[in-house]
């Protein structure tokens, strides 16, 4: 039952990162691929009606974790109290320059507010990687499954140990390529005009940078946790997950030079939910794996809560998730279509 | 250590107090709104469409703010309180983990299309995302009272022998008869501030001689459902919370109350300053024996004072709750009589003209938020000194190794960031009022995206 949960709640991430991650990278990109402020209201344009049920995606995954693993989800989230609290600072500003730069017309207000988008969104996708990169380092649990990190202290893995060191970094510098890849390739078909044709040469470039970053960042993941290559030892048929974000990546480059520009998205989805659920079944039996002294490491069976509750759990889960998924195939289809940059948003409208 | 304490309960009553000034608003307006859009789509007349989409936009803001302020509060669970959530997560991380999936997704998927697709979906689909927004936002309230009804009167868990809580019967859980009441007290709370909101905008422009059909419409429905709700606040949903409070938490009910001593025939204390060390109230203004009146309905009854519990189970600050009770009482007493006499006036004929009466509405408009607050205080402070009521004392629930800090700089970063939003809130919604309910002919043929 812990195991079920593991993957439901992995799988809920992983929707998260996939969904939010397109407007993050878009946000990332903002500045390079739009360069008057009507260009820049397209790409807000075209993730406005979902940016926000995309970040849904994040609160239910939190309380799906706060159920199902309590353990794990006080001691994560008191670990990583500073760089927790940065993010949610980050997603306040972002939420609030998404909401409001339309709300006043006037150069100062929109350039304003085009930089908090910028700056907010380019941080979290660092922040997400490197949140991921300090999960498969390890933490510094304590016997009690607990654990404090500050920010950082000599970059090194520790110990001293800190929320960013040279690994971390490097994850966070790869999750940014892969969300403004992604972003890139949801602003190729979203949006109309020079915004789109820049966003498709942008991804260009960007593609072949995450190829190099998935390389760097897979072997120095494989290198810092051992845990990772004993789990495929022990489950061979664990290697369809890495197999789904390689066969990603190709399908992101094939798709993309064909101008297949939906192909490509969808293959940008599949790169980040291998890499995701690689991440996931290369730490598997550890939700939260310890460094140095590994033994005590949180495995999913010890910080899952008592079993009647996860039973519970699924009988409103599952119609839970049938409905959402209801939703934002209704959603997506009512906005589908692109977004021009020619047609201005009507000021006197909400 | 203690310090930390200090600061981690500072950071959420803050952020939460902070927070609940925009979902009282949603969930107001959102009954409000399905009205209107149920009114315009019954009688075909547009002036209700046009009245709906101003009130869509304030909706807009308020409901971003909302968002915005709420998801820290989530996190802030496991954050600055990881004792309590490894021992409760099972059981509360159920109804945060149903807000989510039932309510969140909901409410952010057709937000969208309820503020920008009414031109493309027709009256009735859009009368349909408006009951969308109404069913979402009443749902969350309910996840987060049943919620925070578990930790003032924890029902549905089941404790295995090493003490771990676990979830014993969700049913137990969501139907928590406490739940009930209180939800029922928390949203009518909320309908308050929406038809004040509503009736405040409407005598202010009535009152500045502009949008005057539109003035007079916001005026009569802010009234005739603030006096509802108003009445319904009172009673019966205060009177038997107040009950389940006296059965329950009967130091708080005493604490509260401002009755040192237990006393038979107690009277109501309706001002007074409580003197703790003195164990006394004063310059008391009392009832006399109203308060066994209203707990048991006897007028003689013995009511327990806070002498009859020994000082560690008192809640550790009983002025701040004697007064935030007194608060809430008082405002909601008031209002009662305001939206009585506007009913009255309205009635008659004379309410859109008298303008002492507009003026009491329209300056009105912030005391719901300070009773709304006052109520969750009387609450959460007189929960104390629990976490968990009965089962996990609150000096227990913190994160020990979150120094304070640590603390102090998330919370110095919350209230600098609270600051700016409020400015951006109040700048935003004087705009959409300073411009009004103009018929706006373009918002109707608005173009594909938000």
């Amino acid at each position: 039952m812990a195991t079920l949960w593991f993957c439901l709640v992995a799988f809920m991430l992983a929707t998260y990162v996939v969904l939010d991650g397109f407007d993050l990278g878009a946000g990332a990109l903002a500045p390079l691929v739009a360069r008057t402020s009507e260009e820049r209201d397209a790409v807000l344009r075209s993730i406005g009606p979902v940016w926000d049920g995309n970040e849904v995606w994040l609160v239910a995954a939190g309380g799906t974790l706060y159920f199902a693993f309590p353990a794990l989800y006080a001691a994560s989230l008191s670990g990583f109290y500073l760089p927790l609290m940065i993010v949610l600072w980050l997603l306040i500003g972002r939420g609030v320059s998404i909401e409001l730069r339309h709300r006043v017309d006037h150069p100062v207000w929109q350039r304003f507010w085009d930089s908090i988008f910028f700056v907010s969104s380019l941080l979290l996708a660092i922040f997400y990687g490197a949140a991921l990169g300090n999960v498969v380092r390890g933490v510094p649990l304590d016997a009690h499954g607990r654990f404090f990190l500050p920010l950082w202290s000599d970059f090194s893995l520790g110990p001293p140990s800190g929320i960013l060191d040279w690994y971390t970094l490097l994850a966070g510098v790869a999750a940014l390529a892969a969300l403004a890849l992604h972003g890139a390739l949801w602003l190729t078909l979203k949006v109309e005009g020079a915004v789109g044709e820049r966003a498709r040469h942008l991804a260009g470039a960007l593609s072949w940078l995450v190829v190099a970053t998935t390389a760097l960042l897979t072997l120095a993941s494989l290198a810092t946790q051992p845990q990772i290559a004993q789990s495929v030892a022990a489950r061979p048929w664990g290697a369809v997950f890495p197999l789904i974000a390689v066969l990603g990546l190709v399908g992101i480059v094939f798709y993309r030079s064909r101008r297949r520009d939906g192909h490509a998205f969808l293959a940008s989805c599949a790169y980040i939910a291998g890499m995701l659920t690689a991440v996931a079944f290369g730490l598997y039996p550890y939700v939260l794996p310890a460094r140095p002294a590994s033994e005590l490491g949180l495995t999913a069976t010890a910080v899952a809560a008592p079993v009647h509750g996860l039973w519970v759990g699924l009988a409103w889960w599952i119609p839970g998730m049938l409905l959402a998924a209801g939703y934002f195939t209704y959603v997506y289809r009512s906005f589908r279509g692109k977004v021009s940059p020619a047609s201005k948003r009507i000021s006197s409208s909400p | 250590m203690r310090d930390a304490l200090i600061v981690h309960r500072l950071q959420f009553a803050f952020t939460i107090t902070y927070h609940y000034l925009f979902p009282q608003l949603t969930m107001g307006l959102a009954l409000v709104l399905f009205l209107m859009k149920t009114q315009a789509l019954r009688t075909g007349d547009p002036f209700y469409d046009r009245a709906a989409r101003f009130w869509a936009k304030i909706f807009g803001i308020n409901f971003a703010m909302g968002v915005v302020t709420g998801i820290p509060m989530e996190f802030q669970f496991g954050t600055n309180w990881a004792d309590f959530s490894q021992a409760a997560g099972a059981v509360i991380g159920q109804t945060l983990a149903l807000e989510g999936v039932f309510s969140f997704f909901l409410e952010s998927s057709f937000l969208g299309l309820f503020l920008w697709g009414e031109a493309r979906l027709g009256p009735r689909a859009h009368w349909a995302t408006a009951l969308a927004m109404f069913v979402g936002s009443w749902a969350s309230g309910y996840f987060i009272v049943a919620t925070d009804a578990w930790m003032q009167h924890p029902v549905g868990q089941a404790m295995d022998a090493t003490g771990k809580i676990g979830l014993g019967s969700l049913p137990a859980l969501l139907l928590n008869p406490w739940a009930l009441w209180q939800y029922a007290h928390t949203m009518s709370g909320a309908v308050i501030t929406g038809s004040f909101v509503v009736a405040g905008v409407g005598a202010f422009y009535l009152l500045a001689g502009r949008h005057g059909d539109c003035g007079r419409m916001f005026v009569r429905w802010g009234v005739s459902i603030g006096l509802i709700a108003c009445v319904v606040q009172a009673f019966p949903t205060g009177d038997q919370q107040g009950r389940m409070v006296a059965r329950h938490q009967p130091a708080t009910l005493a604490a509260m109350e401002g009755l040192f001593e237990t006393t038979e025939g107690a009277p109501l204390a309706l001002i007074g300053q409580p003197d703790v060390d003195r164990r006394r109230l004063d310059n008391p203004l009392l009832l006399p024996r109203a308060l066994s009146f209203l707990t048991y309905r006897r007028w003689g009854a013995k009511v327990s004072g806070l002498d009859a519990f020994p000082r560690d189970a008192w809640p550790d600050n009983v002025p701040l709750l004697y007064f935030s009770y007194h608060i809430m009482v008082g405002l909601g007493t008031l209002f009662i009589l305001l939206m009585a006499a506007a009913a009255s006036s309205l009635w008659r004929g004379g309410l859109y003209t008298s303008r002492p009466m507009l003026w009491l509405l329209m300056l009105a408009v912030p005391f719901p938020y300070i009773a709304n607050t006052a109520g969750w205080m009387s609450a959460e402070v007189g929960r104390q000194p629990w976490l968990i009521y009965g089962l996990m004392r609150t000096a227990d629930g913190s994160s020990k190794l979150v120094s304070a800090g640590n603390g102090w700089f998330s919370l110095l970063g919350f209230l600098g960031i609270y600051a700016v939003l409020s400015i951006l809130f109040l700048f935003l919604v004087y705009g959409q009022i300073a411009t009004g309910p103009e018929a706006d002919p373009a918002a109707l043929a608005s173009p594909a995206a938000a």
